[in-house]
């Protein structure tokens, strides 16, 4: 599903943020992708939502090359991608339903689809009672879930995640775990970037090690 | 007519945007009111004098029936040699009537107009020629066929001089058509105006907006998708500035009409003015909405660019 070969990554203003990175995910896998602060997680996941593009190296996601992906081409490899973000980046101004609609209408669904498949998501999360509300009513660990309602809402092959647990007591920390399991087992890939060890730890999945922008390399086999 | 459903389905997708933009547009009143006035003056301010000076043409062209022409003849010229250039001149098909004014009757005239009475008497012999007054036929009343009458008859050996009392005519219209002329200058000119106030404000829009834009770019907007609702706002911030113009235009024209009829009454014409046409409306509230969407399309095309999803 995703393959980095021999990808690094420079910012012009701090340096080489990922050096040679190697790693393949395959698809319908679930992996965790660990490293303390500043080790090149959110950079790694950007480089696959093309957030940001690599500097060396081959990156492909199902198949297809996106090293050099046009920027037309940007919008369509997203769709594919329900992204969760540190910071939630919900919009405000919306309620919650709309929120998790957004995703729906670009792709340009059904108003009578919008409803059914929103709803599901939110009952997913649940957040069906609260479709109503406007995200700054809702509490930290609420808006993490509303974004996790967005990014699994059009169904997408693959899951990204940064940091979702970040701010959240660990019972809440275990139940969004656990919900990402639930997508791995319909067969949604799933990759999700969190220095939480102890939860991870105690879940049967492989972790990509970044340290300083190096991927340990057992890790990396691993998985392949 | 039955739309494959691929083609329903992108028109329901615009339509709703539309109406969002809309709404988007009627929630913020006073903001979005200010912005269609100004449009509104700029697009009345042209259009509505464009109008006026169209009725003076009008005005113009209904005085083409007074047009007459005066052939003053040469003081040689005996009174029965008048009388038969005259007999002559009648069977000209351009000619429809034609009266002679001999010097006598010119000079009694004058002396009952000028009031200058006695003063008169002190002439040895009458300075004044005699006057043909020739009123051409309804056909060629029009200033060229005039002015081509006028040429033949100047020609004439009788006759010292010919003048057109349409003159004033043609250099009123000439004035209108100048007057005409400057005032596109000016619509093109408030027309750019339009486009800047709208390319502003769907500016400030796109600012305003710009949390909302890198969030549907973050998951997967098209380029196309987070355009057309500010496209919209344009267009509909064009159609309303347009709307409020024509307002603007009706009300003034149906303040004007009254005393205009009064005046045109004294004159026993029947003049009056002629406000919007139909299709007159149809080309402002189009090409308003054109200036919208190009004005936004512009703001889209500068701005909408720079906002790229960081994370
Ligand atoms: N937009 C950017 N421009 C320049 N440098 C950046 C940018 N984003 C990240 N970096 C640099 O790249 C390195 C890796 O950053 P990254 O955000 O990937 O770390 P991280 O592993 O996600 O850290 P954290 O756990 O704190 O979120 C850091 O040194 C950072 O300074
Ligand atoms: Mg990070």
């Amino acid at each position: 599903m995703i393959r980095f070969d021999h990808v690094s990554k420079r910012y012009p203003e701090t340096g080489d943020a990922l050096h040679n990175v190697n790693f393949h995910l395959m698809s319908g896998a679930m992996a965790f992708l660990t490293g303390h602060s500043g080790a090149g997680k959110s950079t790694l996941l950007k480089l696959i939502a093309l957030l940001e593009r690599c500097s060396r190296g081959q990156l492909f996601l199902d198949g297809e090359n996106l090293t050099r992906a046009p920027a037309r081409k940007i919008p369509l490899v997203r769709r594919k991608i329900g992204m969760i973000f540190q910071n939630h980046r919900l919009l405000c101004d919306r309620t919650v339903f709309d929120n998790v609609a957004l995703p729906l209408v670009i792709a340009g669904f059904r108003h009578q689809d919008i409803r059914r498949r929103v709803r599901a998501a939110l009952d997913k999360v649940g957040l069906l009672s609260k479709e109503r509300a406007f995200p700054l009513m809702l509490s930290g660990g609420e808006q993490q879930r509303v974004g996790i309602a967005r990014a699994v809402v059009n169904k997408p092959p693959l899951l990204l995640a940064d940091e979702p647990t970040g701010n959240l007591d660990p019972e809440l920390s275990r139940d969004i775990m656990h919900l990402f399991e639930q997508f791995n087992q319909v067969g949604v890939t799933v990759l999700v970037a969190s220095h939480d060890l102890d939860l991870i730890s105690r879940m049967p999945y492989p972790q990509l090690r970044l340290h300083q922008g190096h991927l340990s390399v057992e890790q990396a086999l691993a998985i392949e | 007519m039955k739309l494959p459903r691929f083609m329903h389905v992108y028109l329901a997708r615009h339509a709703q945007v539309s109406l969002n933009s809309l709404g988007r547009l009627y929630r913020a009143p006073s903001a979005s009111l200010m912005t269609a006035a100004v449009i509104a003056i700029a697009l009345a301010l042209p259009s509505g004098l464009y109008l006026l000076t169209g009725n003076l043409q009008r005005l113009s062209t209904q005085w083409d029936g007074s047009t007459s022409l005066s052939l003053f003849l040469h003081h040689s010229v005996a009174e029965n040699q008048a009388r038969q250039l005259a007999a002559g001149l009648q069977k000209w098909p351009e000619i429809e009537s034609l009266q002679l004014i001999s010097p006598e009757q010119a000079l009694a005239e004058f002396r009952e107009l000028s009031g200058f009475g006695t003063a008169l008497d002190v002439l040895e012999e009458n300075p004044l020629p005699a006057v043909l007054a020739v009123k051409p036929g309804r056909d060629h009343a029009d200033a060229d066929s005039a002015a081509a009458l006028l040429e033949r008859l100047q020609v004439l050996p009788e006759v010292e001089m010919a003048q057109l009392d349409l003159q004033w005519v043609r250099r009123f219209s000439a004035i209108v058509d100048i007057v005409r002329r400057s005032i596109w200058v000016m619509g093109s000119l408030l027309g750019l105006a339009v486009l800047l106030v709208i390319g502003n404000t769907i500016r400030l829009e796109i600012q305003n907006r710009r949390e909302e834009i890198e969030i549907t770019k973050l998951i997967g907007a098209t380029d196309a998708f987070i355009r057309r609702p500010f496209l919209y706002s344009g267009i509909w911030y064009g159609l309303g500035g347009a709307l409020l113009a024509v307002v603007l235009i009706e009300v003034a024209f149906l303040q004007l009409q009254g005393p205009v009829r009064q005046l045109s009454g004294l004159y026993a014409s029947s003049f009056a003015l002629e406000a919007l046409s139909v299709a007159e409306i149809g080309v402002l509230l189009s090409g308003g909405a054109l200036l919208g969407l190009a004005g936004a399309w512009l703001a889209v095309g500068r701005h909408l660019a720079d906002i790229e999803p960081t994370y």
